[in-house]
């Protein structure tokens, strides 16, 4: 480690950097000022407004309705899509097409979708973004599974298959099972994504049903509020808890194997 | 035997249906027929509200050449370029640290670049808004040494640190997962036989390491060319960044062809870019 002693600016510097702002943000969330920039006592009270406000509470329902419905109907389109690219195909374009919404530039997608619901002229709603959360949803959920899918032993499989068992009942009774983790990992990672997703809903929801990122984006235009601090402090901690419990379940899920 | 082949294929052709019918089906409907209207756009003219109208015409394209048009690609290009190089900078010796951290603290140490990334977009673009405001605590530490305050906020540099704070994990994951996969051993040999560790970096390390920097160089600058919340949030909107013109061809002056032209643009570049990283990995692939 002496050796790249040098290193060790540059890295502390990446973590500094990535984590000061955030310090800020939960800091100042329980500052009593008004202003932002000068501290006036230890405060709840910016956590109570937020409470109250319900333009957030109609956005956060929102959100959570779009992403579970999106998260469901990704992780069955997903999870069928990785296995039939892993055990019925060898075309690589379709392995291409079947990554290309998380490759896709989010702005791409949202002007698509947009340009393709206005010419069959469908109404905008809750359902447009959904439909929309799918499309890089199931992306995730298939090169997650894949990944799983790699690794897999496929003799549990053949063994099924030569006991006599149906290529349905293989599917549900061996091959889900075996994968299960990677689908509920994939599955998170979709509900998360669109949990946070702006550029897309942003283009596809309608002005009357905003989800929670468009209330934030409208409220952060409008300039610097302690309301929004105490948000991104909840947002902080439902993130980090989120991910530390998924670290830890992969890590049980690991060890059981 | 004969009389089972064909259920057999039928039974395979069901499967390949069952499976990957559903995810394409949806995939063909609300990606690729949705791409492929934006692609025909950008032959047309525009509709006098908005919309599109169907007479081939081929001066959206040449619109694009226009000085004004022109000029927000290259300013867009340079400030996506910039932020890359930086996050590249930053990014290559944490990526090289954390690889030769502990098994335990390597953990930690990538769930730590993680982590931000997982926190809502918007939010960390607002953090920036009150760090780099002329109130805000930069400013304050400037000012304590006597060196402010400083215009910080809408800059194009306030644009550039919000884009690399958006995107560095994006850069440090795949570099994390090349330097890696690297062998300790190609180090040592190339040591013992005579090079200094930065001869050995230059024609060992970094060449056997590219197609990770590539593909991080791909993951930020692809995502900054298109943003068009950082360059109005922190940029205040003086900096109209690819991203912008975009949203605003389709949002506010609806001349969807030339949104369209605009779009393809930003294709184009990312095309280009993912060629490039295939051609490097096809070429370290052969060296190793």
């Amino acid at each position: 480690m002496r050796r790249h002693g040098w290193l060790r600016l540059p890295f502390w510097l990446t973590y500094l950097f990535l984590y000061a702002p955030i310090v800020v943000l939960v800091v100042m969330s329980f500052n009593r000022n008004k202003s932002p920039y000068s501290w006036g006592g230890f405060s709840l009270d910016w956590y109570g407004r937020l409470a109250g406000n319900a333009s957030i509470r109609t956005g956060l329902l929102n959100t959570l309705i779009v992403a579970l419905g999106s998260t469901a109907l990704s992780t069955v389109l997903g999870t069928l899509l990785a296995v039939g690219l892993a055990r019925h195909t060898r075309s690589r374009l379709l392995d291409a097409l079947s990554t290309l919404p998380a490759i896709l530039p989010d702005l791409v997608i949202a002007i698509g979708l947009l340009a393709f619901y206005s010419a069959i002229k469908l109404t905008l709603g809750l359902h447009s973004v959904l439909i929309a959360h799918t499309v890089f949803g199931m992306a995730f959920v298939a090169a997650v599974v894949r990944a799983r899918l790699g690794g897999m032993d496929t003799s549990l499989e053949e063994a099924s298959r030569d006991l006599g068992a149906t290529p349905l009942t293989t599917f549900v009774k061996v091959t889900l099972p075996t994968l299960a983790p990677g689908i509920l990992a994939g599955a998170l990672l979709a509900f998360t994504l669109s949990l946070d997703e702006f550029v897309i809903a942003f283009f596809t929801a309608a002005p009357s049903e905003p989800t929670l990122p468009i209330v934030i984006y409208s409220m952060v235009r409008f300039g610097v509020t302690p309301e929004i601090n105490a948000l991104a402090t909840l947002l902080l901690a439902v993130s980090f808890t989120v991910v530390i419990v998924a670290q830890r379940l992969t890590r049980l899920t690991e060890a059981l194997r | 035997m004969t009389a089972r082949q064909p259920a057999h294929v039928v039974g395979k052709a069901a499967g390949r249906l069952a499976t990957m019918g559903p995810g394409f089906g949806f995939l063909t409907v609300f990606l690729l027929v949705p791409l492929a209207l934006v692609l025909s756009y950008t032959v047309f003219r525009r509709g006098r509200f908005g919309g599109v109208v169907y007479e081939p015409t081929g001066e959206n394209f040449t619109r694009l050449a226009d000085p004004l048009y022109l000029d927000v690609v290259v300013g867009s290009v340079k400030l996506a370029a910039i932020t890359t190089l930086l996050a590249l900078l930053l990014g290559y010796p944490t990526a090289y640290m954390i690889a030769r951290l502990p098994a335990r603290w390597k953990v930690v140490a990538l769930v730590a670049v993680v982590l931000p990334f997982w926190t809502n977009f918007l939010i960390r673009t607002y953090a920036w808004i009150v760090l780099l405001n002329s109130e805000g605590p930069v400013n304050s530490g400037l000012k304590a040494l006597g060196l402010g305050p400083v215009e910080l906020l809408y800059t194009d540099g306030a644009i550039v640190a919000g884009l690399l704070y958006a995107y560095l994990p994006l850069m440090i994951l795949p570099l994390y997962s090349a330097v890696e996969r690297l062998d300790p051993q190609l180090r040592e040999a190339s040591a013992n036989l005579g090079a200094r560790p930065a001869r050995t970096f230059w024609s060992v390390t970094l060449p056997l390491s590219l197609p990770g920097v590539l593909t991080g160089c791909v993951f930020v600058f692809v995502p900054s060319l298109g943003n068009f919340v950082i360059p109005e949030l922190l940029g205040g909107g003086r900096r109209i960044m690819v991203g912008n013109l975009v949203r605003d061809q389709f949002l506010k002056a609806r001349d969807w062809p030339f949104g369209s032209v605009l779009a393809l643009a930003v294709i184009a570049v990312l095309v280009l870019l993912l060629f490039a990283q295939a051609w490097a990995a096809r070429r370290a692939g052969r060296g190793a």
